[in-house]
Parts: structure tokens; sequence; C-alpha cells
């Protein structure tokens, strides 16, 4: 193909010295053809998004392009003087980016915004610019246009905001438009719906699109062509099909087996006592409200009954604001439940005062979501680890003991107790939260979307080791995600929720091969890359191990 | 050492650190430099500075040597800036930590309280409190570090509010310690690097409000301080300016100085703010 519209020649980007590695981006070549859809795929710190920022010239300080060439439309957009970039940018080159909310200015309602991108480039009158923000608004699917634009960005869902946002962008109708993870911060049928007017405004506009992503699912689903980064190289680059078929390099083939897929384990026969039984609870939230009104109230559990058999995994799954992250919270009794019970070896958790509760505490453990705020940065690693134990009563020498023991066995090594959590990785501080929950001796750990901060081959890691503890010391996990092919992968059972409400709950076979609720069909369709995955399953169980 | 690194990298900070250091050498000095105390009439009055070997900053109104007057002064500057931030830190930070930590009625009425001295205007109260009890050295002291404590309880409250949502203090409830032991063992911790930094402010604001106090006459007769000397100068500012004129530079280095180093604090503690300076 010749009809490229953006070439990138030998493209370097300076780190500053002091940095990890001398280049963000080395000696990276690529074409962006009109009319496709080029995924740019890495993990964090591959250089992806430093390419994109280059090419808009929002390098970060101290961060400088050290050498190569950007050819768009005859000129190298690199050296182009900062005026020619501003007329650029917007009007030729178009971006959105991850996290809708901090992109949209607050305080601005969303037709303002799109108006203001034509008024920056000083084009129409006030009431075209008025007119031409509604059309905006209906093109990317907006529901209730009129209304819309006289939101303000608090007012909309996240996929909503990533609508305005995407409108941004068109306004001005670009060649190129670079998206940058622009699904990441999103549930999985918003991601979906995203991904659905990216593919239908390319086809109507015949743009070229630069997708920066790091998952494969989202490839599978949108990329003509893929390229893939590692360390500031390219790695591989060819089209999608060839690519996540018959992937060339060892990089990109582990990722793509880093990637958990749609394979179903054999559901293990569980017929040990309950470890968790979960009993008719509620929890109701209610938000202001005063003497003479009442408040709204959100029912974020809504009469939710589980159980957990001794040595299970249950995944449970949800969009975000399903209540979810609250049911889990309500079985550590970090939240108290309005009614109902939860019983953990006999001991009706929601039921106790907090002198007896503190005693009970050990019982359930968690394992939370943000490796970077889940230890507290000013003790050493032994600290976090035996500080529980030792309140439980048990000797320091012992729990010390202990809880070197169980950093080696999380695969850390026992000096690592001695180091403090900013020296580690997200996957090795991930590893320290999983040993302290274990230094307690639950009966129950609850994995609060415990992998989901991190990159996909991090991620495998992480999902192997807890498998591994599971099958060594028969652990019994509650295990919360909204990444169905997480769930899938290291679950006996799933419940899916919707609303406070448990939907479906079933072995992770029946849940993904005959979803008995249209709600888990939907979610299941709108995973990204679920036909590719569930190919890809066939072949790889067909194929001896 | 990181933090070193961080601090001098800002060169204020380091000359502040020097200044200051300068100035805290020279009190615990003086005893020695000027073995006769501040008192002493030891020439005639209004003696030129740079003019008589021995007095090099002149005479006062009574004979007495102002360079004496001015080191003997550091003590008190010094002493009643870092006693008083010390007993405001002691009243401010644990009310706010606990206003901040359990929230609901502790904070409502932690808070209205600290209003009610927020809403005085610091000054006036400092004088009617110096007025009320003796105006001595202790009293000084005390009445700075009431009005000067609200702030401090403000910021600890906001700084407790934010981490004790982070997840490593639900770990800690989860591990089922005490509320009393997250609060001093995981919470305070992570909340001491601006404490420092508004602690080292404060001096300087405690040594301006001690001027202050002493320039109206309402400082310890007994003892000898820059505020005192300006005040007891302003009559003759026109005929003899350098008896106000070198205390008031001796209080501007030393708050500056203290100034330059909370910014470098500031900057060290929080590397990640200073990044778009150059």
């Amino acid at each position: 193909m010749s009809n490229a519209i953006l070439s990138i020649h030998d493209l370097t980007i300076d780190l500053p010295r002091g940095a990890d590695r001398p280049h963000a981006v080395e000696d990276v070549s690529f074409d962006l053809n009109t009319g496709e859809i080029l995924c740019v795929v890495g993990e964090s710190g591959s250089g992806k998004s430093m390419t994109a920022n280059a090419l808009m010239g929002l390098l970060p300080d101290g961060v400088t392009v050290g050498k190569g060439r950007a050819m768009f439309d005859g000129a190298d957009v690199l050296t182009l003087s900062e005026v020619k970039k501003q007329a650029m940018r917007g009007a030729r080159i178009g971006m959105i980016f991850q996290e809708p909310m901090t992109a949209l200015n607050p305080l601005m309602r969303i037709g303002e915004q799109i108006a203001e991108v034509f008024e920056a480039h000083k084009l129409h009158t006030r009431a075209e610019r008025r007119a031409r923000a509604l059309a905006l608004v209906k093109e990317v699917g907006l529901p209730d246009p009129e209304k819309i634009v006289r939101a303000y960005p608090f007012q909309l869902s996240g996929g909503q905001r990533q609508r305005a946002m995407i409108a941004m962008a068109l306004a001005l109708e670009p060649e190129i438009l670079i998206a940058d993870e622009p699904t990441t911060a999103l549930d999985v049928t918003t991601q979906a719906q995203i991904l659905r007017l990216i593919l239908a405004l390319r086809d109507d506009r015949g743009m070229a699109v630069m997708f920066i992503t790091h998952d494969f699912g989202v490839v599978a689903e949108i990329a003509d062509r893929v390229i893939v980064m590692r360390h500031g190289l390219i790695v591989e680059a060819g089209m999608a099909q060839q690519v996540l078929e018959s992937p060339q390099h060892d990089y990109t083939r582990a990722l793509l087996d880093a990637i958990p897929t749609g394979k179903v384990p054999e559901l293990a026969a569980v017929h040990a006592p309950p470890a968790l039984e979960i009993r008719n609870l509620n929890k109701i939230y209610r938000t202001g409200g005063g003497l003479f009104r009442t408040g709204r109230e959100v029912r974020a559990v809504n009469d939710v009954t589980l159980t957990i058999a001794k040595g299970e995994v249950v995944g449970l799954v949800g969009e975000s604001g399903s209540g979810k992250s609250t049911l889990g919270r309500a079985v550590v009794r970090l939240v108290t439940p309005d009614s109902g019970q939860v019983l953990v070896g006999g001991v009706d958790l929601a039921a106790l005062d907090t002198a007896e509760l503190r005693k009970q505490r050990h019982r359930v453990q968690m394992v939370f979501q943000d490796p970077y705020a889940s230890l507290n940065p000013r003790h050493r690693v032994l600290r976090s680890l035996s500080d529980g134990p030792i309140a439980k009563g048990v000797p320091k020498a012992q729990a010390n003991a202990r809880a070197r023991e169980l950093l080696d066995i999380v695969g850390l090594g026992a000096d690592a107790a001695t180091r403090f959590p900013h020296e580690f990785s997200g996957g090795q501080r991930q590893r320290i939260g999983i040993a302290r929950a274990l230094a307690m001796d639950p009966e129950l750990i609850i994995a609060d979307e415990a992998v989901s901060a991190l990159d996909v081959s991090i991620q495998a890691q992480v999902l192997e080791l807890l498998a591994e503890l599971r099958r060594k010391m028969g652990l019994s996990i509650l295990f919360i995600t909204h990444d169905l092919r997480v769930a899938a992968q290291v679950c006996d059972r799933i419940a899916v929720m919707q609303h406070g409400r448990l939907v479906e709950v079933g072995a992770v076979r029946d849940v993904f091969h005959s979803p008995k609720e249209t709600y888990t069909r939907e979610l299941l369709a709108a995973v990204p890359g679920a036909k590719w995955a569930v190919d890809t399953a066939v072949t790889k169980q067909g194929a001896p191990a | 050492m990181t933090f070193w690194k961080r601090f001098s990298s800002n060169r204020g900070a380091v000359i502040g650190l020097i200044l200051l250091i300068a100035v805290i050498l020279i009190a615990l000095l003086a005893p020695v430099i000027y073995p006769g105390g501040p008192w002493k009439m030891v020439q005639r009055p209004f003696l030129v500075p740079f003019t008589t070997d021995g007095f090099p900053l002149g005479t006062d109104t009574l004979g007495r040597d102002v360079t004496a007057g001015l080191v003997h002064g550091a003590r008190v500057s010094l002493l009643v800036g870092l006693v008083s931030t010390l007993m405001a830190l002691l009243i401010g930070v644990p009310l706010g930590a606990l206003a901040g930590f359990y929230g609901g009625y502790v904070d409502e009425g932690a808070m209205r309280f600290t209003e009610f001295f927020q809403t005085i205007p610091n000054f006036a109260l400092a004088i009617v409190l110096v007025a009320i009890l003796q105006p001595t050295l202790g009293s000084i002291t005390l009445a700075i570090a009431i009005v000067s404590w609200p702030p401090v309880a403000r910021l600890v409250r906001a700084e407790v509010m934010s981490l004790k949502r982070r997840e490593f203090v639900e770990a800690a409830h989860l591990a089922g310690l005490s509320n009393m032991r997250i609060l001093v063992s995981e919470v305070l911790p992570n909340a001491v690097s601006p404490i420092i930094v508004m602690a080292s402010l404060m001096v300087a604001t405690a040594i301006l409000l001690e001027s202050s106090l002493s320039f109206l006459g309402l400082g310890d007769p007994n003892i000898m301080s820059w505020g005192y000397m300006i005040g007891a100068a302003r009559t003759v500012i026109r005929s003899a300016w350098w008896l106000s004129f070198f205390p008031g530079v001796a209080i501007l280095i030393t708050v500056l100085a203290l100034n330059l180093i909370g910014e470098g604090l500031n900057d060290a503690f929080n590397p990640h703010l200073r990044k778009g300076r150059t």
C-alpha cells in the first residue's frame, strides 16, 4: 500500500539523563495509511504513548525528539514551528485520551467545549459553531443531544464523556485520529460501544486511526494492522490477522499467551463445608437529604445470598457500579451492611461489635487493587506483614519468621523483608499484598480487582501465583473483577452482579457456554476479541499440550 | 542521602540554612561575645555606626551597645519562635488528627472549637492574652502558641482525612490493629512532611509576632529583644536611624532564612511538584 498519509522514519525520542534507559523510543519507522486502523500494542513503558505525544508535540519536559522524521502532507511534523503545530493539532490530527474525566474541562458545558475547538481555529460564527457542536454530538451517538450540549462533564457517564471527547477530536474533520488507550477506563459493554463507534467513524470519514492499546482483545476487534512495541523498539509489525494467528517474535507470542483466554477449566468437585456464607445481605447508600427532603438512595447490595465452599474460588463479575466492590467490602466489614448475615467459620461478622470484630478480623483478608496505595510507604515490608499477626497475639519472632517464609512462597525471597515498598514494581507489590493477606492465616481471601492495575504479562504471573497458592494451601477466594477473561481463568464458579443483585451464579463452564440471563450474554458478547479468544482457545485445547 | 540532595538543589534553601545556622551560633555564643549583657551602658549615647572601634553598630539613646543588643536579642527571638511553634504543634496535631480520623461529632466539635480561635484576629488575641497574663517570656510564648495552632489543626485534619481512605490503612484495619495504633503508626507518619514545612514557616511568623508585641511595649521588660529595640528607637528614628534599622535587618534575615528553608523542605518532600520549574 502506498497511500500512506503519515510516515515515520527512524524516530528516536531521548529521555532525560538518569532515566532507566537512554531512549523512550528508538529507530521506530512505520506508515499510517488512509482509512486504516493501526493498533500500537505494548505494555506500560514500551514507548507507545510517547510516540503519539511526539507527533502531537506534547512531549513532557526534558523529553525531546532525538532524530527521525514524521512526514505528514509533505512536511515534517516534528520540526514544525509551534504556531504551525497549533494549527495542525485538532484540525489535521485529532487525539483522544484514556481518562475522559480529566481530559474535559469540568467547568464547561459539553457544547461549549466542542464549540471552543472551532473558536481556537477561528472558524464559523457563534450560531454555526453551536449548530455544528450539536451535529457532532448527534454523530457520536450521544442520547438526547439537545440536553447533552448543555450538560457538564460530571453529569455524563464514562462512556458518554469518551463520546464527547471523540466529538471534540472530530470537530475539524482531521485526517488522522490518535487514540491513546481510549477504552481502558471503561466497562466492557461501554468499551464495545466505543470501539463500534470508532469503526463506524472510520468507515464514514475514511480517517486514519492510530489506536494505542495494551489489550490484544481490542486489537482483534478493530485492527487492520498491528505494531508491537517493547522497550521503545518495534518488535513485530504486520496485518492484524497474521500477527494474532502466527506471531513471529517471542515477545508477541508471550503477550498473546499471557492473555487470559476464554479457555474454561474443568469444574473441581467441591463438597467441603462452606468457608463463607452470605445470607440476604443488604447495603443502601444514602446521599444528600436533610430534615425536610429525602436523599438519593442507592441499593449497592440488594438481598444477596452466596456461598463459597472451602478451597473454592468464586468470581464476582460485574460492571462498575454493580455493587461488587461493596459486597466484597461488606464481607470484610470495611463497610457495615444494613441487614443480613456474613458467616465465616460459624461467626457472623456482620453482627459483631467493634471490639469483638477486631479479634475476628483475621478470618477474612483482602488483596487490594492498587499496588501503589495498599502498602504503607513508610514501613518496611517486614513490618507490613508482621504487624497484624503480632496484634493477634503471635510472638514477634515467630511472626517475623513466618513473614520471611511467606515472602519466599510468593516468589520474592526472604531478603525482601527489610526493603521499602517503593523499591518494588507493581507486580512485586501485589505479591507482597498477597503475602500480607496470607500472614493472618485467613479462612477466606477477597481479591478486589487484584490484577486489574497490572500489565498482561505481570497479570498472568500473579494469577499463576494465586492458582499455585490455592493448590498448595487450599485457599478459598472471592475474586472480584470486571474482566470476564480473568475470571474464567482462575475461578470455579462465577457470580454475575448487576444493580446490586446477583443475576446469575454457576460453574464457569455453564456461565460461559450457556448463560441463562440476558445480561450475562450481553457481558460476554461485549468482551473485546471474544470470538477470536474462543477460536484460539479451541485450537489450543485441540493441540497436544 | 537523596533527601539532602533534593534539598540542596534549591540554592535559596541552602543559603537560608547557612543564615539560620549563623543566627543560631550567634545566639548560642552571645554570653561569650558580650559577657556584660545587653543592658550595660558602655559609651556615650547616639554613637554613629562604623565610627568607633569596638562598637561597629553604634550605641543607643542610653549609650548601650547595639551589637550586644542584637546578639542577645537573637536568643529571645529564636527561643520564642521554636518553643511557641512546638506548643502550637502539640495542640494542633492531636486535635486535627482526631477530628480527621474519627469524623462525625468529634470532627464537628473540634472544628467549631478551632473556628472560635480563627474568628478572632491573631494579633488582637495575642495582645489581649499578654495583657491579661503578665508580660513575661513564658506568657508571650504561650500567647503566640495559642493564636497559631488553628492552621496546624486544619492541615493535619485534611491530611488525615485523605490518608485514612488509602488502602494500606484499610489493610491495617483488617489486620485487627486498634484505631489509636492505626492513627499513630500508619496515618500520622505519612502526614509528617507537610507538617514540617508548615512548622518551619510558623517559626518565622512567631518571630514576627514576638517582635510586634515587643514593639508595642508588651514584651518582657527584663529581656532584650529585636522588637523592643525597634520600639524603643522609634521616637528618634529621624535622628538615629541605625537604632531601628539594624534590628529590622536582623528580623528580616532570620524570617527570610526560615522561609527559604521552608520552601526547600517543601521541594525536597514533594519532588514531583517542582518538575515544571527550571
